[in-house]
């Protein structure tokens, strides 16, 4: 699916990033950084409910191109800055985490190699 | 590459990781090596951070090799053992709270650094050189 798929599933709402053509296969939905650096692998979408700096700095070193944030939670200006930067996509969900994961895995999106 | 990353300031962790990896797409790298490159000093970073008040990172770019050489004055690894061990963490629940302090920094600089080397003693700071080579 594309990151425009993932927005319209999510019922989110674009904070910045243009790519939203762009295909994804993979995604992961933690709130841990240290799991996200330790046991993702290939994965391009982040779903988070933690809100800091360190959320798209995680996202960057990992090579994903898109974050949704879940619960509502909105990204600072600082992170919207980073990410522009970057060239990422990120956006916000009202949805809950397990609802956004199930949601997006029922359409397609896998969670990759375990 | 010299970096000095700041103690005092969580929201710039990862400023130096982040400036090498473009800097080694630049120069074309790829993707698998940059990637583990990014990750290992990120990982240093943050723990230079959050454990030591900061410190410097140097970085060596050769063709076939990336040397990273992280330099804390920090209060040291009193058991190097156990914090490589996955899971143990000294961390605070403010660390834990922005998302890291789970125990896997150490482990995960392991995993994806192809050789690792750590001087570091109580109350006389933490030297972490890794390596990671192009063709591994």
């Amino acid at each position: 699916m594309t990151i425009a798929d993932v927005k319209s599933i999510l019922n989110a709402e674009l904070r910045c990033g243009n790519s939203l053509d762009a295909e994804v296969h993979n995604a992961c939905g933690s709130d841990m950084m240290s799991d996200v650096l330790a046991f993702v692998k290939d994965q391009s979408v982040l779903l988070s409910g933690l809100v800091n700096t360190q959320v798209v700095r995680t996202a960057e070193m990992m090579d994903m191109v898109c974050i949704v944030f879940v619960r509502g939670k909105e990204p600072t200006p600082e992170m919207i800055a980073l990410a522009e930067e970057r060239g990422m996509v990120l956006m916000t969900t009202p949805l809950r985490m397990f609802t956004a994961c199930g949601l997006l895995y029922q359409n397609g999106l896998s969670g990759g190699d375990a | 590459m010299h970096y000095d990353v700041p103690g005092d300031d969580f929201t710039r962790a990862g400023e130096a990781s982040g400036a090498v990896k473009g800097k080694l797409k630049q120069l074309g790298f790829p993707a698998d090596v940059i990637r583990r490159v990014a990750i290992a000093m990120y990982e240093g970073e943050i723990n230079m951070v959050i454990h030591a008040g900061g410190g410097t990172a140097d970085v060596e770019v050769d063709p076939d090799c990336v040397r990273i050489t992280l330099t804390d004055q920090g209060p040291g690894i009193p058991d190097l053992d156990l914090a490589m061990q996955e899971g143990w963490s000294t961390a605070t629940e403010t660390v834990r709270n922005l998302g890291f302090g789970a125990g896997m920094g150490l482990p995960n600089i392991k995993k994806y650094s192809d050789t690792l080397d750590i001087d570091t003693a109580p109350g006389e700071g933490t030297t972490m050189r890794m390596a990671v080579f192009v063709n591994q």
